[in-house]
């Protein structure tokens, strides 16, 4: 499949969206998680601001439950282009505000990472966040505008969105409101891959195939780790798996996979008939509208 | 392999969401997981399968069986990739629809076998025709319920024809359609034999997409990139796209609103250097000597000039719950540049249930007319009919910072 020039028609939105949000905003991030979308991101901000600084620092709202293959490649990038990376903790904000962990064998740091990008918006003043959200993800993220408009709470209000027309983008806001800003909206999974594969991007080495242990939950593969340790009861394999998504060990599900290129992943998804979330993300089966609920708290 | 953008517009309960599952579920682009979502709800509700489900997102959405905002979904054939906007039908959440016609391409307008075209058909066609769609599907959706009738279709069809010269369609197409059967979706159906024309798929695939790389050419100043460091000490690159036309290395430009003549020197992609840069691309100017250039500044060809003036005559489509005042002062955002405007005067209002125009005193969410407007400073811009990108523009309120109208100018 000649898939060049919907690549670049992809590419020249996201450029836009980027350098539209440098410009109209007094204080910009990008969110970097070291995961494949927000790596996709950082590339783009290199064509759309090099030979000069990026207009904005990376910021990581580090859960604590993150892969250390993701960590360590998150300050490798950073580092290597040279650009500042500001991390928010989700732990600091559990002991500042007294949360709750969420229970269950395998707790999602989902909803209270809320807290800490609220704060981390409001200690630096950041008036817009870019994130790698895409609307082929989820029904909810399928509504989002390009900009997303949220309150002081940094509440999504999905009945209520600002009109966008054509692509032409307005970041008026109040004070003490912010932007969200998702420069790849129309990007589906395999985009994103094959974008991967034509720029030959660097990628953190467990979105490839390798053996890891595995505790077998309702058919998924949650690997063992600090935070999940086996029980005698839990059948516990040792299989070849690559991860589809990167999001906390305690909730991401490893798939079966001998992909060990980027052309071995682009064939393994052409091929998988269960959506990207829906295979590797534990926390999101929790209800219909898990999603949308975490948004209008203020979630990505 | 290109990318077609269309949006779904017709009534409520003219089958636009049913519509939409069924090319997702035909085109084998629904995950199991999700139909398997899906099977589950449509049992919570005791029916067969509802493909509509599937573009419905929001909970409230769900809860009323409506659609309020657009919900964008994707998939690709081996000709094309394709991104649908759902748009609600709802006369109440037409700027919704509108954003989502924006973005598009072509439109399908669902059109009910059993009722006909209707008041909000019309409104469709005649936003989407606005906006500045060129291409259209009638899709004459449920003939399966006027028993496959070609005398229905042609009667539909005729009706349409008759609106057609209001509207700046270049192409419509008409087709016959059942959603929830598949008729015409992607296969040819046999029910509709008296049907020459190609299924809704193979349309969708084939139809022409305008390129604007003809017009004259257009570019406006996003970003300006000065590294000012060693390396780069004198760099100064002026970013943004390609609105419209084309630029090459050694091209006589001139610089509004300062009306200087320069000349580009180099033309850069992604750091390196092109010698022909294209509608749409994202590149970074050089220019000779050193001229002061900021963001919003445009940089266009010296013999093909855009029009320029504080006057402007132009078409509002307004999408704010408070109506447009004359006299009231807005921001109107000009891609990257902008000005103040205050309204002088509402020229007229269209009617489309009347398929007219009309004297109008005001205009209010949803309304479409002409207005004319003064800026602060003078514009640099095309007809809308000319060069949509560089014909169009949005009005913000200053005190609550929406975006409260569409602007299409007049020449």
């Amino acid at each position: 499949m000649n898939s060049t020039h919907y690549l670049h028609q992809l590419e020249d939105e996201a450029i836009y969206i980027l350098r539209e949000t440098a410009a109209q905003f007094e204080k910009p991030a990008l969110l970097f998680s070291g995961g494949k979308d927000s790596i996709v991101l950082v590339h783009l901000a290199l064509k759309a601001f090099r030979p000069g600084k990026f207009p904005f620092p990376l910021v990581h709202i580090d859960t604590g439950h993150n892969f250390p293959e993701a960590i360590a490649f998150r300050d490798y990038l950073a580092y290597k282009i040279g650009e500042p990376l500001i991390v928010a903790s989700v732990e600091d904000s559990i002991k500042k505000y007294n949360l709750k962990e969420t229970q269950g064998r395998f707790p999602s740091r989902n909803a209270l990472q809320t807290y800490a990008l609220l704060d981390a918006i409001q200690e630096n003043e950041f008036d817009a966040c870019i994130g790698g959200a895409r609307r082929d993800e989820e029904k909810a993220r399928a509504k989002e505008r390009i900009f997303s408009v949220r309150d002081d709470f940094g509440q999504w209000d999905p009945k209520l969105q600002r009109p966008e027309l054509w692509d032409i983008l307005n970041g008026k806001i109040e004070k003490g409101h912010n932007v969200r800003v998702f420069p790849i909206s129309n990007w589906t999974e395999l985009d994103v891959w094959n974008y991967i594969q034509q720029n030959n991007i660097e990628l953190p080495n467990l979105y490839f195939s390798h053996d890891r242990e595995c505790i077998v939950h309702q058919g998924k593969l949650v690997a063992t780790s600090q935070f999940i340790q086996p029980l005698p009861s839990d059948v516990v394999v040792t299989e070849k798996v690559r991860y589809r998504t990167v999001g906390d060990m305690t909730c991401t599900a490893a798939v079966p996979s001998e992909a060990a290129s980027i052309q071995d992943i682009i064939d393994d998804i052409i091929q998988t008939k269960i959506s990207e979330r829906g295979q590797t993300r534990l926390d999101d089966q929790l209800s219909e509208a898990a999603m949308e609920d975490r948004k209008k708290q203020g979630y990505f | 392999m290109n990318t077609l953008k269309f949006i779904t517009a017709g009534n409520v309960d003219d089958g636009k969401s049913t519509l939409i599952g069924r090319l997702l579920y035909d085109s084998d682009s629904i995950h199991t997981d999700q139909l398997g979502i899906l099977q589950q709800q449509t049992k919570q509700q005791g029916v067969d399968i509802d493909l509509s489900l599937i573009t419905d997102g929001l909970r409230a959405e769900r809860e009323q069986g409506i659609t309020i905002d657009v919900a964008y979904k994707y998939f690709s054939t081996k000709r094309r990739k394709f991104i649908i906007a759902d748009a609600p039908g709802h006369e109440q959440y037409t700027r919704n629809m509108i954003t989502g016609a924006s973005n598009s391409d072509l439109i399908i307008i669902l059109v009910d076998a059993r009722k006909g075209i209707t008041t909000q058909t019309k409104r469709h066609a005649s936003i989407g025709s606005l906006i500045g769609i060129k291409k259209a599907i009638i899709a004459v959706n449920k003939i399966d319920l006027v028993e496959y009738s070609e005398t229905v279709f042609n009667s539909i069809k005729g009706e349409f024809e008759n609106l057609k010269e209001d509207l700046n369609f270049d192409e419509i197409v008409y087709i016959p359609i059942s959603a929830l059967e598949g008729d015409n979706i992607v296969e040819k159906s046999v029910n509709t034999p008296w049907f020459e024309g190609d299924t809704l798929l193979k349309t969708l695939e084939y139809i022409e997409i305008p390129s604007s790389e003809n017009l004259a050419s257009r570019f406006q100043v996003q970003w300006v990139i000065r590294p000012k460091n060693e390396e780069n000490h004198d760099y100064r690159g002026y970013a943004g796209q390609v609105l419209s036309g084309a630029y090459q290395e050694g091209d006589r430009v001139t610089i509004l609103p300062s009306g200087i003549e320069t000349t580009i020197l180099k033309i850069e992609k992604h750091q390196e250097t092109i010698v022909k840069a294209v509608a749409g691309e994202n590149i970074v100017l050089h220019l000779a000597g050193n001229t002061d250039i900021s963001r919003g500044d445009s940089i266009v060809k010296t013999t093909e000039l855009p029009l320029s003036s504080n006057d402007l005559k132009s078409w509002v489509s307004w999408l704010d719950h408070t109506v447009l005042q004359i006299g009231k002062t807005y921001v109107l955002q000009h891609r990257f540049r902008k000005v103040r405007v205050k309204i002088q005067s509402i020229d007229k209002k269209w009617d489309s249930n009347q398929w007219q125009f009309s004297q109008a005193n005001e205009i209010g969410l949803n309304d479409i007319g002409q207005i004319s407007l003064k800026s602060n400073q003078p514009l640099f811009f095309d007809a809308f009919s000319e060069n949509s990108k560089n014909g169009s523009a949005i009005l913000i309120d200053e005190t609550t910072h929406n975006t409260v109208g569409a602007l299409l100018f007049l020449a």
